[in-house]
């Protein structure tokens, strides 16, 4: 057994998708298995999320923990310069964001890494052939 | 055996695609087609019509729709659910009957109507629901406001007959609860209290809303992540979201058979989850739903199970959205190439700014990003290192004039041409000289049900 910690980006572990209302931008991250939401579970935090998301948009964050879907709910706030109507970015619905959010490095370790990497998809993505 | 309704989605959007609804029609057994025309920005975009034309005002894409979809929908006995009306429902169900009668086509359009609350939110001045800002920092500037109605205008529409029922703002989730709570004849609350097994089961038919409102969203379609979207079959003949709804408000979600897509516990949770912010309090209009009891239960071949949803009483105050003029924007996007392509980009924006300052441009921000580079992530995007930067083919600026001024931004384009012959070299691309306007700023508020409600109508029309 080894427990070397590495820094991954969240993209290698989970899913994710990003909307808008009003100034805040809603994201929905989504682990592939139960293994990998135990570790998103431990290493996504509003505070972890808010600090990623600082050096660009220094909102507050709110977390929810959704494990019946294995999911995690945030919400950045003051994220669209008032609003989509009136954002000036190219992406003024926040609709790329949850690919930012994709970014954000979590620490975890090899076996960790390699145990979330193994663990069947819950999801049905076709049949073997 | 328990009695199910087959629902499917519409549009997801103002000018959505409507070849997967005439799959669902005709190969998903679908009894009723629901579709939401609306995002927040929309009705900003139906304010500007409306300015133009009285007549307009209405999402114009449910003419075309309907003239392609209604013959395979009334052959079938298809029902139609929308909100195109947006801020003109009457306007739509005219324009509907118009291309209707020339058809010599025949149905029963109702039109719902009472979700203009602009006056009455004038008399209550209701702060900003999340800022908190005072109602009367924009009072002078609102153009627009309407409620989000629920489900009741459409479960009565359908119990007079209607074929088409067309709204206003009726909230996205309720378009589809409206059909299922009228075909299952789910109790509301309006006459006798909703018991917990009621309000339970309008949890689920929100839901099911939810999962249906974004058309392919709900179906595989914008998938966001690293490689698996690539496992997604034939987007470009992708089948929306269907629901199988049973009278106890258990669901399948599935699509049509032969269309593209995916429906799985993958594709079908991230749409669960899309906007809804707090998940265990999706507000709307008849329930609020917490989505932490629900269970979605992959069952292979697209069919996914929901069952669940847990329901608490509604609120007894409606969303309103708001809109009001927030001044003007005018951009322009101009690229550089190869050598030092980003360091003349930076260079062009500081001669801009110069310019600005010369001629006392009012303005209150300069906003620039360099897409290609940074305009979907900011700050987070990395850029390339100097030496990689430095050699980078080419490079684009887009820059953004936020004025208060309509002058400032009509004339912003104007501020690049000498730049052509003048400024540094190697330019491509200039676009923007005649493009600005005018922004609108959006005013979420809360009102009180009984304001709004007393005032619904719902007319029903032969043509």
């Amino acid at each position: 057994m080894t427990a070397t910690l590495q820094k991954i980006q969240l993209a290698r572990l989970a899913h994710a998708r990003s909307g808008d209302k009003a100034d805040w931008v809603d994201f929905g991250l989504f682990a592939w298995n139960a293994t990998g939401y135990a570790v998103l579970a431990r290493e996504v935090t509003a505070q972890r999320v808010a600090e990623h998301f600082a050096p660009w948009l220094p909102g507050r964050v709110e977390c929810w923990p959704l494990p019946n879907i294995l999911a995690i709910k945030l919400v950045l706030h003051d994220a669209l310069q008032g609003g989509g109507a009136r954002n000036l970015r190219l992406d003024n619905l926040g609709k790329s964001m949850a690919a930012a959010l994709l970014r954000m490095e979590i620490n975890v370790s090899t076996d960790e890494l390699a145990a979330c990497l193994a663990a069947p998809r819950v999801g049905w993505w076709g049949d073997k052939p | 055996m328990k009695k199910s309704i087959r629902i499917g989605a519409g549009l997801g959007f103002y000018g959505d695609a409507w070849e997967p609804v005439l799959a669902s029609i005709e190969k998903g057994g679908v009894h009723y087609i629901a579709s939401d025309h609306l995002a927040e920005l929309t009705l900003a975009i139906l304010q500007k019509d409306l300015q133009r034309d009285a007549s307009l005002g209405y999402a114009r894409d449910v003419v075309p729709f309907l003239m392609a979809l209604w013959p395979a929908m009334a052959q079938r006995k298809v029902r139609f659910v929308c909100n195109a009306g947006g801020l003109n429902p009457a306007g739509a169900a005219a324009a509907v009957r118009a291309a209707f009668a020339a058809k010599g086509w025949s149905a029963r359009v109702a039109v719902v109507t009472g979700d203009d609350v602009l006056k009455e939110v004038a008399d209550l001045a209701p702060p900003h629901m999340f800022s908190g800002a005072v109602f009367d920092a924009v009072r002078d500037r609102m153009v627009f406001a309407n409620a989000y109605l629920g489900a009741r205008p459409v479960i009565s529409a359908l119990q007079q007959g209607a074929d088409i029922v067309i709204t206003g703002r009726v909230a996205d989730a309720a378009l589809f609860l409206g059909p299922l709570a009228h075909a299952f004849n789910w109790n509301l609350g309006d006459e006798t209290p909703a018991t917990p097994t009621d309000l339970n089961r309008l949890a689920q038919g929100l839901a099911v809303g939810h999962l249906l409102e974004c058309s392919g969203q709900g179906s595989g379609g914008n998938f966001g992540s690293l490689q698996a979207w690539k496992a997604i079959p034939d987007l470009a003949h992708i089948g929306y979201p269907i629901a199988e709804v049973c009278e106890d408000g258990s669901a399948i979600i599935t699509k049509a058979p032969g269309t593209g897509g995916r429906i799985n516990f993958d594709t079908v949770r991230q749409q669960l989850l899309y906007e809804v912010h707090n998940p265990h309090a999706y507000m709307s209009p008849d329930v609020v739903l917490d989505l932490s009891t629900v269970t979605l239960e992959d069952i292979g071949q697209d069919r996914v199970r929901m069952t669940g949803a847990t329901g608490h009483a509604r609120p007894e105050q409606l969303k309103v959205v708001g809109g009001y003029r927030d001044g003007f924007k005018a951009e322009v996007t101009w690229g550089f190439s190869w050598p030092d392509a980003y360091d003349k980009a930076l260079a062009a924006v500081e001669m801009v700014k110069a310019q600005l300052a010369d001629k006392a441009v009012p303005h209150e921000a300069l906003f620039v990003e360099f897409p290609g580079l940074n305009s979907a992530h900011g700050a987070l995007a990395p850029l390339p290192d100097a030496k990689a930067l430095a050699e980078l083919n080419e490079v684009w600026v887009r820059m953004v004039l936020r004025t208060r001024d309509k002058k400032a931004a009509d004339g912003f384009g104007r501020l690049f041409p000498w730049m052509a012959l003048s400024g540094p070299a190697y330019t491509c691309g200039f676009q923007g000289l005649h493009n600005s306007s005018e922004l609108l700023g959006i005013w979420p508020a809360l009102i009180g049900r009984q304001a709004v409600e007393s005032r619904t109508r719902v007319e029903v029309l032969q043509t």
